[in-house]
């Protein structure tokens, strides 16, 4: 079993404040296919259209058959840990960090040999099960898992190092007032965040859930007002420097298009809130997270967006809505690029209609908050970029990836 | 008056014979805004974007871009502003004739009666009960409602509740007889708005804004410092911005009063 994490100890504040550093991450365009699979915790590997093969690592040309369609298809990830070694000595900075670390050859049930890191439960000879992970570049790679989970496998150094677990982690959720801030407090106070930082935006104005989400194990009420740059910095310098996972919980939802609308004082409100929000949030707390992405076993590790799933494919029924989001989206990417030196992952979740006032006349299904929070501390715990959550936020991504010109069509029929 | 009258006020102001005293809330971010139902547009909160503070982006110099809507912080409700003065003539900040902005006021204080009503409403017989003390509210002034309701916090400030906000403000007959038989300037208030936090309810509702304004004339809210105003002999600087057609205006909001010579 792996040792289970203890709270960390409080940091020695005359000690150096240890850099960032990645290891080596650059892949070849074939390679991402690895790259988008594990980006959403899939298992993916090339499958030969001509022959059927499985292959790896990824090429250009089945070695088998020189078939040249190669495309990336969920596999089985199980298999045996054929022979394992342990690295004690590296002259890569990021591993000499590290050591030891162990990794080992698998021989996976779908054919191919793997060179994986491997888990502390592994052990050579038995099953063992492989997992796509983003390591600290962003770069997927092979993790060896126990075939059969094993008492806190989750706190694994070397899975720790891919995933980013909120236990014992300090969590700032941007804004409280609503369900979806509510719901995501309680599951981040319930997976063991030490500290849960709640903002709370014109705290004159009363709102429904206040009393519970104080009494909430961990979480600390703030003031917070994402489309106020400086209550946004007046936040991130009394408490920029501890917070190690930033969840944007702010939303503004409205219903209508571009035309339906007089003016822009609702779009301006939506892109301050959603769009500029965000920029806020990222100017004023990212430079601290990217700083602290090596701060130790609860160092800084992940920025969530949650977006809808509209963003990716405009609904005109919410169409200024999903602009925004699209704006965001783009946002997120950036970030995710200047985020990544430090280790620290940008996490983006996609969801349909919420279950919440705003979609009060859309019909089901309809996410429920406390769901889309669970999805968010699992893909996190898991080290993804992207998660979809619910049907309709699936059901979208598999209509864009078939034909992007039929989903615009059928989105714009409502 | 002759231009030395006039030279003689300036002198009297620098010297502190006139006292002035600023009725301006400062523009802050975080100063209640008034809430409509959400799904109506929101009048925006004050915000401030720097635009350079002596640093790469500005090495000299410091200046900040800022937003805010017509009707935040200590404001001016032009006619135009209600429905009810939306067809008069020079209803808005930048027709009104400017020496509007400079009149006389009186100062009803309901501080003791707001203090244990959150719901207080001006009556005329409040108003009957002050002219019986300090003689008839005078034409063409503006009529300051002291309730010290810019002392709370914010939560009390806007006394937000489940069936919405409650702060005092005057009664329908109250606004119709200061407009129609005293020919008012306008109305001015501590709270968020001239009219009072339930004032939805009253018949017509927001009475302060549909008289006051659909008969040419003004209000003036989010106003501090009442307390320190006597009850006449205050003279009011209330100037708008001049936005073309513009609704309302932050703006400065002093009042002059004459001291005794001992400076009181």
């Amino acid at each position: 079993m792996s040792k289970p994490l203890i709270r960390p100890k409080r940091k020695n504040p005359l000690e150096r404040t240890r850099l960032p550093l990645l290891p080596h991450g650059q892949r070849s365009r074939t390679a991402h296919g690895l790259t988008l699979a594990a980006a959403q915790g899939r298992f993916a590997l090339q499958v030969c259209d001509e022959c059927s093969k499985t292959i790896y690592p990824p090429r250009d040309a089945c070695p088998f058959c020189l078939g040249a369609q190669l495309p990336f298809k969920d596999v089985s990830p199980g298999g045996r840990l054929v022979v394992e070694t342990t690295v004690r000595i590296s002259t890569d900075p990021y591993f000499r960090e590290r050591t030891p670390w162990r990794v080992g050859t698998v021989q996976l049930d779908s054919g191919p040999l793997v060179i994986a890191h491997l888990h502390g439960d592994t052990k050579e000879g038995e099953r063992v099960t492989l997992s796509l992970k983003l390591d600290k570049s962003g770069a997927a790679v092979m993790v060896a898992m126990p075939a059969l989970e094993t008492p806190s496998m989750e706190a694994d150094p070397i899975l720790r190092e891919m995933t980013c677990d909120p236990q014992f982690r300090r969590v700032l959720i941007t804004d409280g007032r609503s369900s979806v801030g509510q719901a995501m407090a309680k599951a981040f106070s319930e997976a063991g965040a030490s500290i849960v930082f709640v903002g709370i935006a014109h705290p004159w104005k009363p709102f429904a859930g206040m009393d519970s989400l104080a009494k909430l194990a961990g979480v600390e009420i703030v003031p917070l007002d994402v489309t106020d740059s400086q209550s946004v910095a007046d936040l991130a310098a009394q408490n920029g420097g501890r917070i190690d996972i930033l969840v944007n919980t702010a939303e503004h939802v409205r219903s209508g298009g571009i035309l339906g609308r007089a003016g822009l004082t609702e779009a301006r409100d939506e892109m301050d809130v959603r769009y500029f929000g965000l920029m806020r949030l990222a100017q004023s707390f990212g430079p601290a997270l990217r700083f602290r992405g090596a701060d130790g076993q609860s160092s800084a590790t992940a920025f969530v967006n949650l977006l809808s799933v509209h963003a990716l494919m405009n609904w005109p029924a919410f169409g200024a809505h999903s602009a925004a989001e699209a704006a965001c989206l783009s946002a997120a990417q950036c970030l995710r690029a200047e985020l990544r030196p430090g280790g620290v992952k940008v996490l983006n979740a996609f969801f349909g209609p919420l279950e919440t006032e705003w979609f009060q006349t859309v019909p089901p299904p309809k996410l429920a908050p406390s769901a889309l929070a669970k999805a968010v501390v699992t893909a996190l715990k898991q080290g993804l970029e992207d998660v979809f959550v619910g049907d309709i936020a699936n059901d979208i991504r598999e209509r864009l990836a078939a034909n992007p010109k039929a989903l615009e069509r059928e989105l714009a029929e409502g | 008056m002759s231009p030395s009258d006039l030279l003689a006020f300036a002198q009297a102001v620098a010297s502190g014979a006139v006292r002035v005293i600023d009725l301006t809330q400062t523009l802050t971010p975080d100063f209640p805004t008034i809430a409509l139902p959400p799904e109506f547009g929101q009048c925006a909160p004050f915000r401030l974007e720097e635009v350079s503070r002596y640093d790469a982006r500005g090495p000299a110099w410091y200046w900040n871009n800022f937003t805010m809507g017509e009707h935040t912080g200590t404001h001016f409700d032009a006619p135009i502003h209600w429905v009810s003065g939306k067809d008069l003539p020079d209803n808005a900040v930048d027709t009104i004739a400017p020496h509007h902005f400079i009149a006389p006021a009186v100062v009803i204080d309901c501080s003791v009666q707001s203090a244990g009503d959150a719901d207080f409403t001006l009556k005329i017989d409040d108003l009957l009960a002050w002219e019986t003390q300090y003689g008839r509210i005078p034409a063409r002034s503006w009529v300051l409602l002291r309730t010290d309701w810019s002392k709370k916090s914010y939560a009390d400030f806007a006394g937000l509740r489940e069936d919405g906000a409650h702060t005092p403000g005057p009664a329908p007959e109250a606004v119709r007889w200061l407009v129609e038989e005293r020919d008012v300037l306008g109305f001015g208030t501590e709270t968020i708005g001239t009219d009072a936090g339930q004032a939805h309810h009253f018949n017509p509702p927001y009475p302060a804004h549909f008289y006051m304004h659909g008969k040419g004339r003004y209000g003036l809210q989010c106003l501090t410092n009442l307390d320190q105003l006597p009850a006449t002999g205050v003279v009011i600087v209330a100037a708008p911005l001049k936005i073309r057609q513009g609704s309302g205006s932050p703006l400065r909001v002093l009042a002059l009063v004459a001291t005794m010579g001992d400076g009181r």
